[in-house]
């Protein structure tokens, strides 16, 4: 399957990329890995006109801390979150959750932003940013902005991102210590999670994200709520689905989504408790 | 637009269309049919090759994207005289293949993985190479073949 004609050029910096799309208009799209893009214009899914490919632009590439918060530029590839030591300290959650987007080959070309700026409420980094309170970085023709995680989100494949706009950082906070869990339920190996938990819990709160749940990633707040007013495990995860607008596909039903969604939450917070 | 990728040792220049897939490209233009396309929706793993020495896709890449790259396919991995790859060589001692469609994918992707996990468990074979099916399910000598590239 071979994509509709296009037209590519190429940025060297976020800042010429912006203007390259800004030119381009809104038949123009960003072409970071390619491995959320690619596939569905191979399938004519989508058909842009043109592709102004950052993936080159390797100064978005890195994994630094920052204090109270680790910041990952955009381009970083999903190995390269998976195996950073940095991360590994100090949010692993998310290392361990990039290990599980897809398969090694996709993730030695997938991005953390392109993943992001896709906004698939199937992927699992939109929901495991979202249940740990990223900040997102946001660059357009007039500067930059940041975006809570929890605002970024509007419905599917849809975000806050003007047409002009780019995904430059994603800002993760330290989880200092707190227990987690990452649960990705799926019938064979590299499939999209049917339904998946990604959870932390410690002495300043909890977070508690659902993948493929809705139309957007879902933050389960109703569980972390409940587990702030002394709810016992079992009660808390009973609220799972209460934030969740889950719709049914060929792998399941929304009273099957719904089921799951209570399982893998009681046992990600188990997981993330003990 | 023209691209310049060095494949298996060689330099190449070319002009493609920029919708060129890289396994297009490796396949028709440069004639090197090791390659499979099994899917063609980047499940299967049949189309992996090397990008600067890791495994990826290419029925899921541009060509433009590897531009200015290092790409090894299957037949760049035995030695110039003919001697086999020890992945290769391992694959046929353990009968790591029936039909031998997956095989290219298979080995491209052990050897990557063999990079970065040298001495790998059952385990770490077995979920390394989720990324490649094999419809003889043949895994199970495929995964001998792999511990024992990797000198177990």
């Amino acid at each position: 399957m071979i994509p509709a004609a296009f037209d590519y050029v190429r940025a060297t910096s976020a800042a010429e990329a912006i203007s390259l799309i800004g030119q381009h208009g809104s038949d123009a799209k960003f072409l970071a890995g390619g491995h959320s893009l690619l596939p569905l214009m191979k399938l004519r899914l989508v058909a842009p006109s043109v592709l102004v490919d950052v993936g080159r632009i390797t100064d978005l590439s890195y994994i630094k801390d920052a204090g109270d918060h680790i910041a990952i530029g955009a381009m970083t590839r999903h190995m390269d979150v998976e195996k950073s030591a940095v991360l590994a300290q100090h949010v692993p959650l998310l290392a361990h959750a990039a290990g599980h987007v897809g398969d090694p080959q996709v993730r030695h070309r997938g991005t953390i932003g392109g993943s992001i700026a896709h906004a698939d409420p199937a992927s699992d980094l939109p929901a495991t940013t979202l249940a740990l309170g990223a900040t997102y970085v946001v660059q357009g023709p007039n500067g930059t902005r940041e975006i809570a995680a929890s605002s970024f989100f509007h419905g599917f494949l849809q975000s806050d991102l003007a047409e002009d706009e780019m995904l430059t950082e994603i800002r993760v906070p330290k989880m200092n210590g707190a227990g987690w869990s990452f649960q990705k339920f799926n019938r064979r190996a590299q499939d999209w999670a049917i339904v998946g938990v990604a959870a932390w819990r410690g002495s300043h709160g909890s977070g508690v994200g659902l993948v493929n749940m809705g139309q957007t990633p879902i933050l389960a707040s109703a569980v972390s709520k409940a587990l702030a007013g002394g709810a016992s495990i079992a009660d808390a995860a009973a609220l799972a689905a209460d934030d969740a607008e889950p719709s049914p596909d060929n792998n399941a039903s929304v009273e099957y989504r719904t089921h799951l969604a209570k399982v893998l939450v009681r046992r990600a917070l188990e997981q993330a408790t003990a | 637009m023209q691209i310049q990728v060095t494949v298996n040792g060689k330099k190449h220049t070319s002009e493609v269309e920029p919708r060129t897939l890289l396994v297009q490209y490796v396949r028709e233009v440069l004639e090197l049919t090791g390659t499979n396309i099994g899917c063609d929706t980047s499940s299967c793993g049949a189309c992996s090759l090397h990008i600067d020495g890791e495994a990826v896709k290419s029925c899921t890449v541009l060509a433009v994207q590897a531009d200015g790259a290092n790409i090894t396919t299957i037949e760049g991995m035995a030695a110039a005289d003919g001697t086999l790859h020890p992945m290769q060589q391992a694959f046929m001692e353990n009968h790591g293949l029936q039909c031998g469609y997956c095989t290219p994918g298979m080995v491209m992707a052990a050897t990557s993985l063999l990079k970065e996990i040298p001495n790998p468990t059952e385990e770490e074979v077995r979920i390394g190479l989720e990324g490649n099916l094999c419809r003889c399910t043949g895994y199970h000598n495929i995964v001998k073949a792999v511990l024992a590239a990797a000198g177990k």
